[in-house]
Formats: structure tokens, sequence, C-alpha cells
């Protein structure tokens, strides 16, 4: 049974449709990637499972359970969102200590000191930022709070947004290889969205390419790899990545 | 031929530490061809772009030993001379047509406003905002024209931006990020338009981004710049035989689509790099 499974999910925004029917199934310890252009509902689609964006027809079931409207707290406890923007998504007057205690506090964790160490240390920061506010961060390092801020509840299911597409690229292989290092210590199961084709790559076993709120197609890592796409929108979009190509004179 | 030649190039602003230098030494010359600037954030690369309009913002301080378009010494510019050049003979594309366009004015009067200076009348102006419109392949020039900025897409209001800068023909077009803020597909089209400007008019292009890869695919010459120096110049068609460890390390951290190398080979900054 898939740990993740949505089937024809919608969802609408007032007269916007922004999800239109997508349908997915993501097994245990798997990287699932959905790869679009903007608009056309990816990140609509990680929001919805989140419960930040509303189910207008279809479902989402965890293990089985399809989700209810508002998430139970123990939901937020199997799955936890990291954002695209690590300028935007932290709190510039609460310190690191402060930004992951809190799902503790909330959630009534009672060895909070132990968990802020060590998850600092799994991201690979240290003691050091501890008592830092956001601006005393590079985007980087921001980013990795943001990523144990994530982590800090111990879920199993962590979904990604864009998570490095704010960041330099030298520090987006250092994010990359942080997230590649989790899973496969901790088993969890991701749900990457990216405009970005080769991080999708790198990343997952399988991905679909959306548009307009519709699944294009369906594609594993090495049909990916070996430019395999039935597609043309698909086709386009690798060609596209390849960055560009003068039309022979 | 030389259209631009740029010697020691510094930018300095104020800080509590002393005068902080973002551009150190920069020199280049530039020909009537597609030069890239590339780096990280912060590593100048914008405000190399800016200084060589004149538009580094106070109180920072831009100096050369020689700031030269084509044979007009840019450093002894009066505030008229700017005018005549700007918009005319050199201009700039932003990063994002959301926050370079004007809000509450129609395309189609922004076009107008940038046509006057090389059209003979009103309507003048307005036929070329429309030719140009069609130029950049946007296919419903009128409903553009009547539209403002927020009433259109990313890549449209891009392309719309072009135009303005454009439409006066200039000999040098310093293009800061032109497609960062625009989808691959898009992003393409776009570099299409500005690479047959670059052929058909013969116009000098400073193409700046992050991007080594799509810079290296672009352009014809690359200089790849570090915490405010350029570490590195070299033909596009040469990057893969680049020398510098930083161009190394930028090009290796790329994940790639038909390469499964993990972990990513991360990039380890020298302290002398920066020297």
């Amino acid at each position: 049974m898939p740990l993740i499974d949505i089937s024809d999910l919608h969802v609408r925004f007032g007269p916007v449709h922004a999800v239109r029917g997508v349908s997915l199934a993501v097994d245990e310890g798997e990287a699932f990637g959905i790869v679009g252009e903007s608009g056309s509902g990816k990140s609509t689609v990680l929001r919805a499972i989140c419960g930040l964006a509303p189910t207008s027809a279809g479902s989402i079931r965890i293990d089985g359970q399809t989700l209810t409207a508002p998430r139970p707290p123990a939901f937020y406890r199997r799955a936890q969102m990291v954002f695209q923007d690590p300028y935007a998504s932290l709190h510039p007057r609460h310190t690191v200590d402060k930004v992951l205690s809190e799902p503790l506090a909330i959630h009534g964790f009672t060895d909070r000191e132990a968990r802020v160490e060590r998850a600092l240390n799994d991201v690979g920061l240290g003691q050091g930022f501890r008592f830092r506010f956001p601006h005393q961060l590079s985007g980087g390092q921001r980013q990795r709070v943001a990523v144990a801020r994530a982590l800090i509840l111990e879920p199993k299911i962590l979904l990604l947004d864009e998570p490095t597409s704010a960041l330099d690229a030298s520090i987006q292989a250092e994010v990359l290889n942080l997230l590649d290092r989790l899973r496969s210590e901790r088993g969890l199961t991701y749900v990457l969205v990216s405009h970005d084709l080769a991080v999708v790559a790198h990343m997952c076993e399988r991905l679909i390419v959306m548009q307009h709120g519709q699944t294009v197609e369906e594609l594993t890592r090495a049909e990916l790899q070996a430019h395999h796409a039935a597609q043309d929108y698909t086709r386009n979009l690798l060609a596209a990545s390849e960055g560009f190509t003068r039309a022979a004179p | 031929m030389t259209l631009l030649a740029v010697d020691n190039l510094t930018v300095t602003y104020p800080s509590r530490q002393g005068p902080q230098s973002v551009v150190r030494n920069v020199s280049f010359t530039l020909g009537r061809e597609r030069l890239g600037i590339v780096g990280e954030s912060g590593s100048g690369k914008s405000q190399t772009g800016r200084a060589i309009l004149g538009l580094t913002p106070l109180p920072g301080r831009a100096t050369a030993d020689r700031l030269e378009f084509d044979g007009i010494d840019l450093r002894a510019a009066s505030p008229r001379d700017w005018r005549a050049l700007r918009g005319a003979r050199m201009s700039m594309v932003m990063q994002d047509p959301k926050f370079s366009l004007n809000p509450v004015m129609t395309i189609g009067r922004q076009l107008a406003e940038a046509a006057r200076r090389v059209a003979s009348g009103r309507a003048d102006a307005r036929d070329r905002a429309v030719a140009m419109l069609e130029a950049v392949q946007i296919r419903d020039p009128a409903r553009v024209m009547a539209a403002y900025p927020h009433e259109l897409s990313g890549g449209m209001g891009q392309r719309a931006m072009i135009a303005m800068m454009l439409i006066t023909e200039p000999d040098l077009l310093i293009a800061d990020e032109p497609t960062s803020a625009l989808d691959v597909t898009v992003q393409i089209e776009v570099l299409r338009i500005l690479d047959d400007l670059v052929t058909q008019r013969g116009m000098g292009l400073i193409f700046i981004s992050h991007d080594l890869r799509l810079v290296s695919s672009f352009c014809d010459r690359v200089l790849v710049m570090y915490a405010g120096r350029v570490v590195e110049e070299l033909r596009a068609a040469d990057l893969a035989q680049a020398q510098h460890p930083y161009t190394r390390g930028l090009m290796g951290c790329l994940p790639r689509i038909d390469a499964d190398q993990r972990p990513l080979p991360t990039l380890q900054r020298d302290e002398a790099w920066a020297r």
C-alpha cells in the first residue's frame, strides 16, 4: 500500500481551478518529484497535502486513512513542509532556538533541550547557531534551519516546495546533499516540487510533469535520464533545461 | 572594434568598518558581441553593470582608470551627457518586470514615451511601439499596448521591457538577470530575441547571470566574478576547460539530468580567491 495516495484531486480558489484531477501514489521511503512551470499547480498539490490549500474534490490518503480538514495534530508529526524562500519562512524576531522549540511545545514534548541540540547537529549547523536570529544567517544556513524545524518532530514524510531555488548553485549542492543524507539515514519519504528538472532528476526516483493543473506524464528517473519523454511538453522542458541552442544557420 | 572599454573599475561603499569595495579592479573590453558576467549573489556582477551606466546608488562610488563607451569618457560625463546616452545609446534590462515597469501606466504609454526620443511624432511613436512589440514575439500587440503591467504574465512583461529598452536601438544593452524570473521555456524564447538583436543589429550585449550553464550556451565570452573580482575570463566554448578552481567548482556542483552523481561535489572556498 502506498504511503501517500492522492486520487483525482481538485483544488479551486474561487473561479480559479488550480488543480484539475491529479492522482499520484508515493511509497514509503521513496522520493517523488513534481515538475512544472509557474502556475502549473505543482505547489498547490503539496499545500493540499499539508492542509494549506482546500480540497474541492478527490481524496488524499496517508497510510490508507483519508485526511480530514482541519488536519489533526498527529498528522503534523508524520508530515512536515519545507518552503521555498528561507528569507520569508523564518520569523525575523525569533531565534533559531525559538523556531525549533515551538513545534515541540505545541506537540507537548518534554525533552526539548536535547532535541533542539540534536536537530542542529543533524543539519550540520552546530550549537553556535542556536541563539542567532535569521538575519545573522546566510541563505543556506537559513534553509538548514528550515529543514531542522521540519525534522524536529521526526516526521516520516517531508514535503519540499522548491527547497533550493532561492539559493546559489554552490549552496544548492550542499542542501541537496543534506536532504539526500537525511533520507537515507532515516528512511524518510519526500515529495519534492521544483521547476528544475535537473534537481528533480538528482533527488527523485519517480516524478510527474504538470501543466495547467493537470498531469502531463509520469516518468521514472531512468526514463528522464535517457530523455524518453512521451509528451511534447516534457521534451520541450528537457530541451530548455539543456540551455540555449542556436538554430543552425 | 571596441564598443566599451573598462579598466580597473572599482565600486566602493562606505560602512562602519571603513570603505568596502564590492567591485575591485574589473577590466574588460566589449565589442559587438555577447559577453556574460557570471557569479553568485554578492559577487559584484550587478554592481558592475550599474556602474557602467553611471547608476551606482549613493553613497556608493564608482572609480576607474578608464571607462570609455564608443570613444566617450564616461567618468567625466555631465548629467546632460548621461541623458543623451542612457536609453538612447545604452540601456539596461532589469531582472523582474513586476518591479521595473511603471504600475500605473499602460505598456503602450511607457513604450511610446521611450519611442518619443526617436520618433517624429506621437503617431509615429505609437507605430514604432507596436512594431517593437511584434519584434519581441508578442502575438497580440494591441491588447498588450492597452494593458497595465499587472495584467501581463512574467514572460510578457519581460518582453515588453526588452521592447522598451530596444526601441531606441541602443548600441549597448546590459541585461541583468533578464530571464531569472521566467520559466525555462519562456527563458529560451527571450534569449532568442536578444540573440537576433546582437547578430542582426550588431548590438553589444552584457548578459549578467548566476546561471553558468545558461551563460555558457548563450554568450561568446564569459567573465567569472567572485567577491568583486574577475577570477577568470574565457571563451564560453572553453568553459569545460576552465582553469580557476571556483569556475570548476561552480560547474561541478550543478546536478545534471543524465549524470547520477551523489553526493554532489560541493564548492570548497579558498580565502586566496578573494584577495
